[in-house]
């Protein structure tokens, strides 16, 4: 393999794969990225067998070839490789090394054989749509914060993607939770998605599509199979397993009849929470919401170092309550957000509220409270 | 304070001060004398119950007075106490049953008795707690005591305080305790290990350098089997070879260890009595008397265990976020294997959930000799089982749990089980087999 191209679209390309690739690894060939030249460009793919991305650049090649060469050691050369330069990159006669060559520095690189290196992105596709990547990105913004870390419910470890019926329209949901709140995002289904199975996309690569979709205009084409979904963002292909299980139904989880309901603005009530957490204890974080006639009282009671109250005026005309939240997630949900004012419909202390943007349907969250 | 107060001897038995050097007590005639420069300094204690299981057992049964007895569990059961006539004859704690049999044929052989020594500790605990609020416990039998600053309450020295403790541990409760005095823990504890039973011992400032430079390394706390191994083939077997080392060199060599070795070996031990520094993590685990690799056999096993683990919880006001599961096989290597739960648990539901798949995956045919579990990473007990969205079904099953408990609580703990543990004998634990 010989080939030459512009640093700037290798760094930006090997930007994207490194990340995929484990820092440890067992296995010495997924600490690899495998670059393929053929025709007129570079290909390089990274994996961590259960997520692989794959993107081409454009390259003057010389000789067509393919080999391995270690993903973070290579991305750490070609970043400190002086700016506008050309990089050469060449393997030698038995394959053993890759040579990095730019002006006057070269590096040589140990190389495993490409034949080793596992293939993930194989295998038929049924389901193929196509999404712009500003709703793409709507969806997992909305909801990539709710996503569940724990390990014995490893179905909540990622964004549960399906379609439903609402108002008579098929719509495209995201859900996530992690048993405390739970987020849902949607949008009216595109064309091909309406039949779609519903699909659990693992944490990881959710975060690796967030920074994918980060252009605006770019419509992204998203194909499904039973284990695994594909997306084609430009010229990158993140193909990924997903996880088999079952997420569970959480549409009995989102609460019908909460009759209490208070408008606020999200600015005013943001900071005031912001500021009375501030007392509140790492292990704690508990808000007291206090509500009456037209007024909210925030209130944090932290034994070991103080309290903390501050009165909102609030859109309230219910019967008095008080109810208590994880101060964190009042502000994660709050921040996702876009309109000057959230609506909370509670119900009562012990029972999950709904949070929802008044001006945005599209997008609703559920928060079970806590004891205070 | 008067003549007597500041003395630096006294009688353990009658504390009539003495003031030379006299070998016996001048008003009693007993041999048991406390004498130290520096007695009327030191203030930190470290109390240990002599041969506590074996003790409260010869208390309660005067026959077995002058009888070998050992408190140990089933034929391939353990050791866990043996009184000092059985010692006599070579029976150590952790010596498996056969062995300390052989070793002693016509001992008397009593299953421990958790709740009564329980009991018993905690008269103790009750005792000390009158001296100081700083009562650090490290075991049901032993604990550390800060009397610094106490010498205007009990209107008596450290010393003489505990010597008196002593003598009201004897005769109320009916054991006897071995006293360690010095000026910090650590000396404390050595010195508590030095002349049991019915032992005080006090090490002060002055000596300890000389004191600790004679003994070997494994007396420093943290320093065990491995350690002991590692520091030999680097040369060092006695305290006072690390004396003369430097803490840089320690520390390169062996890391924090280092740091401590280099403190510890030189008598500094700024760690305090802290009354709260107790448990940090709440476990129970089984011995069989056979060996087991079925699920059948163990999961009722786990579940009974788990059970214990969340009563104790709930009792203390405790939850944890890590779950541990420890396996001995019959070759007597251990794995444990834990798992991070989202919010801190006490409940045996949710312990028992964590704890079932840890074990499926260790069940490969292995027979297992011992099986436990744990909870750790305490938390605030607040912030414990908050309902969750999604698992109506849990939420529900904690509903079941506490009921459960309440039950229990008034009919006995064994009017409500779980299908898991019902049938299956004892609790859970497996058919004896003689």
């Amino acid at each position: 393999m010989r080939v030459t191209l512009e640093r700037a679209n290798l760094l930006k390309s090997l930007n994207h794969v490194h990340r995929v690739v484990e820092r440890r690894n067992t296995i010495p060939i997924l600490s690899n990225v495998l670059l393929k030249a053929d025709g007129g460009s570079l290909a390089m793919t990274a994996t961590d067998l259960d997520l692989e991305i794959n993107e081409a650049v454009p390259a003057h090649v010389e000789q067509a070839g393919a080999t391995t060469v270690p993903a973070h050691l290579l991305y750490d050369i070609v970043r400190k490789l002086p700016d506008g330069s050309e990089v050469m990159l060449s393997t030698d006669a038995d394959g053993a090394t890759m040579s990095v060559v730019t002006g006057r520095s070269q590096f040589k690189l140990q190389c495993l054989p490409e034949s080793d290196f596992p293939q993930l992105a194989a295998g038929e596709f049924d389901h193929s749509f196509r999404l712009d990547s500003a709703v793409l990105r709507r969806l997992i913004e909305a909801t990539q914060f709710a996503i569940s870390t724990e390990e014995t419910r490893y179905y909540l470890n990622g964004i549960y993607l399906h379609t439903a019926e609402a108002d008579g329209d098929i719509v495209l949901r995201a859900v996530a939770t992690d048993g405390h709140r739970l987020a849902r995002a949607e949008t009216k289904a595109p064309d091909g998605a309406e039949s779609i199975p519903g699909v659990i996309v693992p944490r990881k690569t959710v975060g690796e599509l967030q920074k994918l979709v980060d252009d605006p205009d770019v419509s992204v084409q998203i194909e499904l199979s039973d284990s695994k979904v594909r997306l084609t963002i430009g010229s990158v292909v993140l193909t990924s397993k997903l996880i088999d299980g079952t997420f569970p139904d959480y549409q009995r989880v989102i609460p019908v009849g909460n009759d209490k309901d208070m408008v606020i603005d999200r600015k005013v009530f943001t900071e005031a929470v912001d500021r009375v957490s501030t007392v509140s204890s790492e292990r704690g974080r508990a808000v007291k919401l206090a509500l009456s006639d037209g007024q909210l009282t925030l209130a944090v009671n932290n034994p070991d170092s103080g309290s903390a109250t501050e009165e909102l005026p609030a859109g309230y005309d219910a019967e008095a309550i008080e109810i208590g939240f994880n101060a964190r997630y009042l502000l994660d949900i709050a921040s996702q957000l876009g309109s000057n004012e959230v609506k909370f419909s509670f119900a009562d202390a012990g029972s999950p509220t709904l949070i929802e943007d008044p001006e945005d349907k599209n997008a609703l969250y559920v928060l079970m409270p806590m004891r205070v | 304070m008067n003549e007597a107060d500041v003395s630096s001897a006294f009688c353990r038995d009658c504390l009539a001060p003495a003031t030379g050097s006299e070998r016996r007590c001048l008003a009693c005639g007993s041999p048991r004398m406390a004498r130290h420069d520096e007695l009327s300094r030191l203030s930190i204690g470290h109390v240990d119950c002599d041969a506590f299981y074996a003790a409260v057992e010869k208390r309660d049964r005067p026959e077995l007075r002058d009888r070998p007895v050992i408190i140990g569990g089933g034929k391939r059961g353990v050791v866990s106490t043996a009184c000092y006539i059985a010692r006599i004859h070579g029976v150590k704690s952790a010596m498996p049953m056969f062995k300390a049999l052989k070793a002693c044929p016509d001992a008397v052989v009593i299953k421990p008795d958790m709740a009564k020594y329980a009991a018993v500790g905690r008269q103790v605990r009750a005792m000390m707690e009158e001296l100081t609020p700083l009562v650090e416990p490290l075991s049901i039998d032993e604990a550390f005591l800060d009397l610094t600053g106490t010498e205007r309450l009990h209107k008596d020295t450290p010393a003489r305080t505990l010597a008196r403790f002593a003598r009201r541990v004897e005769d109320e409760i009916g054991i006897s305790v071995s006293v360690g005095l010095s000026y910090c823990k650590f000396l404390a504890k050595v010195a508590s290990d030095l002349e049991k039973p019915r032992g005080f011992s006090v090490i002060g400032e002055a000596e300890a350098l000389d004191f600790l430079a004679r003994q070997k390394v494994t007396l420093i706390w943290g320093v065990g089997k491995a350690f002991a191994a590692k520091l030999e083939r680097d040369g060092i077997t006695r305290i006072g070879q690390l004396q003369s080392m430097d803490e840089t060199a320690l520390m390169k060599r062996y890391g924090v260890m280092g740091r401590r070795l280099f403190h510890l070996s030189r008598g500094h031990d700024t760690r305090h009595v802290e009354p709260r520094g107790g448990a940090k993590s709440i476990s129970h685990e089984t011995t069989f008397n056979d060996d087991h690799g079925d699920a059948a056999t163990l999961v009722p096993v786990l579940r009974s265990l788990t059970e214990k683990v969340s009563a104790r919880l709930k009792a203390k006001g405790l939850a944890g976020k890590t779950v541990t599961l420890k396996l001995k096989d019959r070759e007597f290597r251990s794995k444990t294997r834990n798992r991070q739960l989202s919010d801190p648990t006490q409940l045996a539901d949710r312990i028992f959930r964590a704890a079932l798949p840890l074990l499926e995956n260790e069940l490969d045919g292995t027979q297992y000799r011992l099986l436990g579990v744990g909870v750790a990473d305490f938390a605030h007990p607040a912030l414990a089982d908050p309902d969750d969205l999604v698992d109506i079904e849990a939420t529900r099953r904690a509903k079941a749990e506490r009921a459960i408990d309440a039950l229990r609580g008034k009919f006995g703990d064994r009017a409500v089980e779980t299908g898991y543990t019902f049938g299956t004998g004892h609790r859970g634990r497996p058919q004896r087999d003689g």
